[in-house]
């Protein structure tokens, strides 16, 4: 599946949920089913810090594509990691770099992406494409 | 008449509470950030711009007088609402951070040299932290901090063994803006002044939730905000002792600072108005007047009972939810119930509130070195004003016990 696909696949599965408080269930949920992150990630030069919640980020470089490990202290984070490693990690610099995230916008989670410091959100989006350039250029 | 206090017909003043958040009655517990405006104020904001909007302390025409009048007047009920022996000795700023950094700097420039101190305490906002690292800075001076106990409790011992001549300023929170715990400054107060020191309090959390009386604290500063006392935002109050404040050199230059301008020198105008440069929020100080005047009206004895009722009630029934943890066992506290819910992220439990039409504060509530002694980085506060209901705390506690379930 490309990276629309994955999208459309989550929008989906979040349209079927009318009720708000199960819309956050399943991203709990998700969040919950998050691997941790290696302890030897959590570090600060892996850490993207909010004002309310923190959010660690490891990526590597394998056979031209780029992998993500994530992690958060808040579950909802962490479910909206678990999001976006779905979609991002796997694919090569290229693909991520030219990403259009709708999807955010459409499950009704836009709030997510505002440029308040609340959360490291919209940091850890910013953070995986440079990773992308990064290795691209590399 | 004999009133007695009808929640029911005061919540009808405030329009912004009759609304609905993602489809649910708005439930506001965010007091302690900002409060809600009655009509009263903001008719007071539309009357002025609409029928008297001139500036003040210049003009000899009719519109100007009468937006001087009203200026004045707002300084006259300030002086009243917080008990000041005179008019002069109300400073309008911007907000309560202006307040402190006002007094940072013009007191600092006045009294402060290398080597001294300045006191304040371990659960001070941010506002009354940076300011005073910005003077000692400046000054090269050592900032001294009370310590608390455990419970979020200040160590009065220690602080009486920081007290030295060294120490030019205590600058003390009159109620902590995450705990809700209210400071003995009356004895504080006393043994800073007999040794000499002049006192600071930051009246932000305590303006709407009490009766406030500077002469009787015998404070020699207190600051406070209009929008947290159901005035609007941008103004605030300082209230100084003369004789400090004509031994202060102003904080900005600019109109309405001056009495004489030359290009070789330029004089000062009298108290209050050399620390009011520029025109002010006049429109803004009249509002804040309409806002003190609603809550007189009221009574602060009636609010401090209501809140008390409704403080008890909520520690009560949000002791019943499973993982509740209350922040602070203080025998007095004020309107703000600080907390955790156990395993959950206090973000995730903000979030969720939000979505079932409840508003509360998550984070670190502007007052990290607070937080770091209690040993948590965010926790969330749900914080009161007279409008609050027992529903509304009903409410809470049937959304913490929703969210609760949905993390297990």
């Amino acid at each position: 599946m490309n990276i629309d696909e994955i999208q459309e696949n989550i929008i989906q599965s979040f349209d079927e949920i009318e009720d708000w408080m199960d819309k956050y269930q399943l991203l709990i949920d998700m969040g919950n089913s998050l691997s941790p992150l290696d302890e030897q990630y959590k570090k600060p030069q892996h850490l993207i810090e909010g004002c309310q919640s923190r959010v660690w980020i490891h990526a590597s470089y394998k056979e031209g594509k780029v992998y993500f490990e994530a992690e958060s202290d808040t579950v909802i984070v962490k479910g909206l990691v678990y999001l976006l490693l779905k979609i991002f990690s796997g694919r090569t610099p290229d693909e991520i770099l030219k990403a259009d995230l709708y999807f955010i916008e459409r499950i009704g989670l836009k709030e997510h992406l505002s440029p308040t410091r609340a959360n490291g959100f919209t940091a850890m989006l910013k953070q995986m494409r440079n990773y992308a350039l990064a290795f691209k250029l590399s | 008449m004999e009133s007695k206090f009808d929640v029911a017909s005061v919540r009808k003043q405030f329009p912004i509470l009759e609304q609905k958040v993602y489809g649910q009655p708005l439930v506001y517990l965010d007091n302690a950030a900002t409060t809600q405006k009655p009509r009263s104020v903001v008719k007071r904001i539309e009357d002025a711009y609409f029928g008297q909007n001139a500036n003040v302390h210049r003009a000899v025409h009719l519109l100007s007088q009468q937006a001087t009048e009203a200026h004045e007047a707002a300084r006259v009920e300030v002086q009243h609402f917080i008990n000041a022996a005179e008019s002069d000795e109300i400073i309008f700023t911007r907000g309560t951070t202006e307040s402190i950094n006002l007094v940072a700097f013009s007191f600092g420039e006045a009294f402060c040299r290398e080597g001294d101190e300045i006191l304040i305490s371990s659960m001070e906002h941010h506002s009354n932290i940076v300011p005073w690292q910005m003077l000692c800075e400046r000054k090269k001076m050592h900032l001294k901090v009370i310590p608390i106990d455990d419970n979020g409790c200040l160590l009065f011992d220690e602080y009486a063994k920081l007290l030295s001549p060294k120490v030019k300023l205590l600058a003390i929170t009159h109620v902590s803006n995450v705990l809700g715990v209210e400071n003995p400054l009356r004895q504080m107060i006393e043994l800073a002044h007999s040794q000499g020191i002049p006192v600071l309090v930051d009246g932000a959390q305590a303006v709407a939730h009490m009766s406030v009386d500077v002469q009787a604290l015998d404070a020699d500063f207190y600051a406070f905000s209009s929008h947290k006392i159901f005035g609007p935002t941008g103004v605030g109050v300082l209230y100084a002792k003369r004789n400090l404040l004509e031994q202060m050199p102003p904080y900005q230059g600019g109109g309405e600072m001056i009495d004489q301008v030359h290009f070789e020198k330029t004089t000062y105008n009298k108290i209050p108005f050399k620390f009011e440069a520029g025109t002010p929020d006049f429109i803004g100080t009249a509002a804040l007047a309409e806002a003190l005047r609603f809550v007189e009206e009221i009574g602060l004895d009636k609010i401090a009972e209501h809140e008390k009722q409704l403080l008890d009630y909520a520690l009560e029934k949000l002791n019943q939810v499973k993982g509740f943890q209350l922040i602070g066992k203080i025998p007095e506290r004020h309107a703000i119930v600080p907390f955790l819910l156990k395993g959950i992220h206090s973000y995730d439990v903000g979030l969720l509130l939000d979505k079932l039409g409840i508003a509360v504060r998550t984070g670190s509530h502007c007052a990290q070195p607070l937080l770091e002694r209690l040993g948590m980085d965010t926790c969330v506060r749900a914080s009161f004003a007279f409008y609050n209901t027992t529903e509304d705390i009903d409410r809470l506690q049937a959304a913490l016990n929703r969210i609760g379930n949905m993390f297990n």
